[in-house]
Parts: structure tokens; sequence; C-alpha cells
């Protein structure tokens, strides 16, 4: 499922190591990022999904490797998850000829077609409408596949989400809205944009299409909502909308934190880290015994490894000469 | 009594020229993602909210087409909107109601409306913008009769304009160079408007006239600087409004330089450079001693990776080497030389990402 031939993350394993492990290599890719932003090397926004790691995890792994997926500006971990090069991306993020858009996107466009995940742009929404797509082409071809759209809550608000979902219920297809809900769009929270007495996966029901709301920190619940969805969606009964509510613990761009700017309560985000998804999944874990020590401690080494082997060799790659500049504006036939 | 003029940033600017037609008018309101937010719009509304209250200057959902279209309505009917984009990119979603309904109405209900709207839009460039928050298509509003444009280079002129754009009767697409914002330059206090339409004559000059836009004012300038060590004396002018568009000014100075080099921070093909090179050879052929030339973005989308976006935008160096080739003198190695340590992704010296 999770594991390509670099991927660490071993399909063997059970689901309950499998979803901690995929948590905590997005954690800490995107910890090594922060890390190194600061060194201005990484010349592109990134939207960071720290905090955010179980929606990605828990639905990636309901999803064959052949499925497909598409997200928005936060999409490290929804590419991580779904497989994605992890190497292709950091180089990406650092302006080289070996990123996975050859130095032309960054941060905000990821793409990794070897591992299904079709691509992330980051006009909010804009890629809803194409996953559907997609699955509009999966069903009139006949093919079995399931996409997922990767979504942030502020995207529902957008009028293409509706297009997109209207058609999605006309024509039944197979495809997985999944909205992680981190109550902000930037620094405007859901007060000033959603009425209160809606929540957001109502949106989806509205429109006929089968909706759940789950708590988008734990990856178990996300994992079996997930695995449901997509069951319903390739079995031909239509998309499913899930809302799965979490919190962005670092700014909405870049690598700090920004709780003292005055938007949100240093409370709030405190409230929230006591709910990390990975410390809380650990010590579950570990209470029903099923937490291996030793294995974890391996895990994380070899992440550690292949995370720095990756910025090393990102840090060594060439830019792209300019001289390419005018390459790929069309499709070469 | 002429008003008190001071230093302010072009941000600075903004913001006072907001807040000068807010407290004139109650009927103006601003809208927009992120407006009232702790960053103020890269400092262009900072504060605005505590000041004029919550329902007057306000956020709004992630919804750019409907919204816009809730602003005309709101215009047809006593407000005076102004609509604020982040990044022109994402008023993209809503060119149905900013260029077949806001910019039709005056003329298709027989100028029984008026459309008292404002959209105010900011062009991205560096640290990694790339290929969707830094299209600079300011010619596609350009195109568009009903609409006016206007794309301010100074402090002086973002604000006056800005007043004009709120209180004029038709739409007015208002455009900013995130590159401009943090410039400084003389300022009055107080009410004052600068009038959509005229250009301005940013440096006077003999021997060639460089036609430019919104930051490429800035380029063009410094062009001049380097071209007058070489003894060619450049005029340069700030279109400054592009819908109107001022002939007389652009063919009053080609009738004198006879020579033409246009600056556009966007792409040649079909772009304002074309239209104010079309403008020179329908009204001032005979003027023409040399064939005028275009200094635009190239024919592709903007790249991410510094490497490839330091290719991609043209400078100073662009504009002086298009001069000599109007004066038919050879180029030299060093127009396109880039200093040693320049950082050509940063909007300021100050800036350390990351947006
Ligand atoms: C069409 C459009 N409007 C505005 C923006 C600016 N913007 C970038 S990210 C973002 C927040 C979106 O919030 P949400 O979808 O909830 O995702 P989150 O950042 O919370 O993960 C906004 C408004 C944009 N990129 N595209
Ligand atoms: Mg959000």
């Amino acid at each position: 499922m999770l594991a390509t031939a670099e991927n660490p993350v071993a399909a063997s394993a059970g689901i309950s190591a499998r979803l901690l492990e995929s948590m905590v290599r997005i954690r800490m890719v995107e910890e090594a990022i922060a890390a190194h932003y600061p060194e201005q090397q990484m010349r592109c926004p990134v939207h960071l999904s720290i905090g955010q790691e179980a929606a990605s995890a828990g639905v990636c792994a309901a999803l064959r490797p052949d499925d497909l997926a598409m997200s928005g500006h936060r999409s490290h971990a929804h590419y991580l998850g779904k497989g994605g090069d992890l190497p292709a991306m950091i180089a990406e993020i650092y302006g080289k000829a070996t990123g996975c858009c050859q130095g032309r996107g960054g941060s905000m466009h990821l793409v990794d077609l070897k591992a299904g995940f079709v691509g992330a742009v980051p006009i909010v929404a804009s890629t809803i409408p194409i996953a559907t797509g997609l699955a509009f082409a999966d069903r009139q071809l006949k093919r079995d596949r399931v996409t997922v759209a990767f979504l942030g809550e502020a995207a529902t608000e957008e009028g293409v989400f509706h297009e997109s979902v209207n058609f999605a219920s006309l024509h039944q297809l197979p495809i997985v809205f999944v909205c992680e809900n981190n109550l902000y769009s930037v620094y405007s929270p859901m007060s000033v944009r959603q009425p209160a007495h809606r929540e957001v996966w109502q949106l989806a029901a509205g429109h006929g299409v089968v909706s759940h709301q789950g708590d988008g920190n734990d990856p178990l619940a996300v994992y079996a909502l997930a695995r449901a969805a997509a069951a319903h969606a390739r079995s031909g009964q239509g998309p499913v909308f899930l809302e799965l509510k979490t919190y962005r613990w670092r700014e909405h761009c870049g690598a700090g934190f920004d709780n003292h700017i005055g938007y949100r309560t240093e409370a709030e985000y405190l409230a929230w880290r006591e709910r990390d998804p990975i410390k809380n999944f650990e010590r579950r874990l570990k209470a029903s015994g099923e937490f291996d020590v030793l294995r974890h401690e391996q895990f994380k080494a070899r992440v550690e490894t292949e995370i720095s082997d990756a910025f090393a060799a990102a840090q060594r790659a060439p830019f792209p000469a300019g001289a390419s500049l005018m390459n790929h504006v069309y499709a070469a036939s | 009594m002429k008003p008190a003029s001071r230093e302010l940033t072009y941000a600075a600017a903004i913001r006072e020229g907001f807040a000068v037609a807010l407290e004139r008018d109650p009927r103006v309101l601003l809208m927009g993602l992120g407006v009232p937010d702790p960053k103020g719009f890269f400092g262009t509304t900072t504060d605005l909210q505590k000041q004029f209250g919550a329902d007057r200057v306000m956020d709004m959902p992630c919804a750019e087409n409907g919204m816009s279209g809730v602003m005309l309505g709101a215009a047809l009917n006593g407000l005076r909107p102004v609509l604020n984009h982040q990044r022109l990119d994402f008023a993209m979603l809503s060119m149905d109601p900013i260029c077949t309904q806001a910019a039709k109405w005056s003329y298709m209900f027989g100028g029984t409306m008026k459309m008292p709207v404002v959209f105010r839009m900011i062009l991205g460039r560096g640290w990694g913008q790339g290929p969707q928050h830094s299209q600079c298509l300011h010619s596609w509003f350009a195109h568009i009769p009903g609409l006016k444009v206007v794309m301010p280079t100074t402090p002086h002129d973002a604000k006056g304009l800005l007043i004009a754009a709120i209180e004029d009767d038709n739409p007015v697409v208002f455009i900013e160079h995130r590159w401009l914002h943090h410039i400084k330059g003389e300022v009055p206090a107080g009410h004052y408007t600068v009038p959509i339409g005229p250009a301005r004559l940013a440096r006077a000059g003999s021997d060639v006239t460089i036609v430019a836009f919104s930051y490429m004012v800035l380029e063009a300038l410094e062009a001049a600087e380097k071209l007058a060590e070489h003894g060619i004396d450049a005029e340069v002018i700030d279109v400054r409004s592009l819908r109107p568009l001022d002939q007389s000014l652009l063919l009053a100075s080609v009738a004198k330089t006879g020579r033409l080099v246009v600056a556009d921070t966007g792409h040649s093909t079909a772009g304002m450079a074309a239209e104010i090179i079309a403008i020179a050879s329908e009204s001032a052929f005979g003027s023409l001693k040399a064939a005028p030339r275009r200094v635009c973005f190239p024919e592709c989308p903007t790249p991410t990776s510094p490497t490839l976006s330091a290719e991609f935008y043209p400078r100073a160096g662009h504009i002086v080497a298009a001069v000599r080739t109007t004066l038919q003198r050879p180029p030299h190695d060093d127009d396109l030389l880039v200093p040693a340590g320049a950082e050509l992704d940063k909007p300021n010296p100050a800036f350390t990402g990351p947006f």
C-alpha cells in the first residue's frame, strides 16, 4: 500500500504500525524542512502539514497504489503519504533540476505520476474539478480506480467545489473528497467565512453525497472512514465526502510559529497540541501492547538517513540551466 | 492651503488612501481575504478595521467569483466597495463579474445605472511565487471597454489614484506590484486625487523614449542612469493608467526622440507594449527613426526556481540593451551582468520569505 522501493514505510507491517510510521515520516520530513528553511536556500513559500499528518496517513493507507490523488498548497503530507518520491520533492523545494517539476514549480506544485499523485497547485480549490475529471475518465474508461481530492475547508467556499461535487454526485463518480478542516484559512477563522449553524460536511450532503465527519487527528478513525469511502466509490455507488477535524501547528506559510500575531490564541494551540496525532497514537499502541519500541527506533533511524540523504542530494544538485527556461511550455509531440 | 507632504512607503500611502476614503464617505467598504488580518495585506490595510469597524472593513469567504458579483450588487445599491486580492491570480476566478458584468453595466442598460466598484490586485514576483502567484495579466483588463485600469508606480500616485478609483462611478481595476510596496516617496497628507488617464513624465530626455509600466518604471529609471553614463539621454514615461490610455504624452515624446522602447511587467504577445507601439506606429510613424523595441516577459509561465526566474525577469540592463539597438549601437557585454551576491528573487533587501 504505502510502500515503494524507496519508501521505508513497510507494506508488510500491521495497519497500526504502518499508520504510525507514515505519520512519523511526514512529521520528520516537515520538521527537517522547517529546520533548513531559515538558511534561505528553499526560496519559495512552504505550507507545512505538521499536526495534520493523520489525514494523509489514514486516507493513503486505504488506497491502492494505482489510485489517484490531487492536492492544494499544503500538499507535502499528501504527496508523501501517496508514495511520492522524497528526494524529488526536496529537490523541487530547493528549485533544482532534479526536482519533481525540474524546478519550475516549487513546494506548491508537487507531482509524482508513478505514485498516482497527479498534482498539487496553490490556487485554492482548483484541483477539485480536475480530480473530479480524473474520476470521470476512470468511470468512462471502466477502470476501477478511485481518486482522492485533498482540500482545506476554505476550498468548500469556492464555487468550483460545489460545481464539482454536484457533477460527481450526478454521475456517481469514483471520487473521495477529503477535507481537512483546520479551522483557519491563512489568518481568517471560520467565523468570518462560514455560518456557525452549518457543518462543512453538510455542504456535500446537500449535493446528495454520502458525507461523514471524523477526528482528523486519529489515524485509525481516518483509515476506517477512508476504507469505507474508497470501497463505496470503487463499487460504483458514487462519491464520498470526509470532513476531518484537525489543526495546523505552525504558521500558515513558512516554517515558524505565529500564535503571537493575534489571530488565534496560544491556549487554543496548546489544546490542539495535546491532541498530537502521533503522540496520542503512540500512547494508544503502547497501552494495547502493539508498540514495538525497537522497531520504531530503527524505523526513525532509517527515515533520518533517508531525509538527510534527500537534503544532501538536493543541496548538491544543479539548478536548472537558464537555457532550459523555455522547455515544456508546450508538450513535445 | 497646500496639504503637508512627507515621505511614506507605497504600502503606507495605499493605507492612507483607504483611510481618507473611508473617513470621507460612509458608503466606502473594504472587502477581501485577509483585509483585517494581522499582516495587514502587506501593510496596506493595517488597523483599518480597528479604526473604521468590522462592518466597513471585512474579511470574506474564500469565494472570489461569488464575492465579486456580490460587490457589484452592493455598488448598484448604494455602497462603494473595494474588493482586495493579494494576488491578481486569485481575481482570475472572477472574470465574469469583472469583465462580462461590471464592464458592461452602464452601456448595456443604456446608462440607467452606475457601477462604482474597485477591484484591487497585487502582482506577485520573486521567492518562488511561480506559475500561479505572479501572472501579470493587466493587459486582459485593459482590453475591456467599460473598465478603467490603473497601475501606479509612486506612493504619491498610489494614494491619489486609489482615491480617484474609489470616487469614480465606473468599475476600476487597481493593480499594484508587490515590489513597489517598500518604495518611499513624497505623499501629501489628507485628500487629493490623481486623475485616471494622464501618464506621468518620470524623467525628461531627448534621445530615446522609454515607456514603462508599474515596477518596470523603476528599472527604466535605472536604465536611464546607466545610459546617461554612455551619453544617451533617455526620457521615461510612467503610463500609470492603461485604460483610458494617455496618447498625447507618448506621441509628443516620440515626436521629440524618434526612438521608442517599451518595458512592461507582462508578456509581449497581445500585451500593453504592443499597444503602445501600435499607437506610436499609427500616429507618429513619420517621427520614428528606428524600429521600436519591447522589453517584456519571455513567452513562458513564471518558473519558481531562482535560476530560472532570474533568467525570466527583464531588468534595467535589458532596457539598456534595447535602447542601444534602437540607436544602432553595438551591445555591451556587461549590460546583462548580475553583480556578485545580488539576490534577484527578493522584493526588498529586508525580505526573508516566506510570502
Ligand atoms: C483562489 C485563491 N484565493 C486565495 C488564495 C490565498 N490562499 C492561499 S492558501 C489559503 C488558505 C486556504 O485555507 P484552507 O483551504 O482551509 O487550507 P489550509 O491552509 O488551512 O490548509 C488562501 C486563502 C489562493 N491561493 N487561491
Ligand atoms: Mg484551513
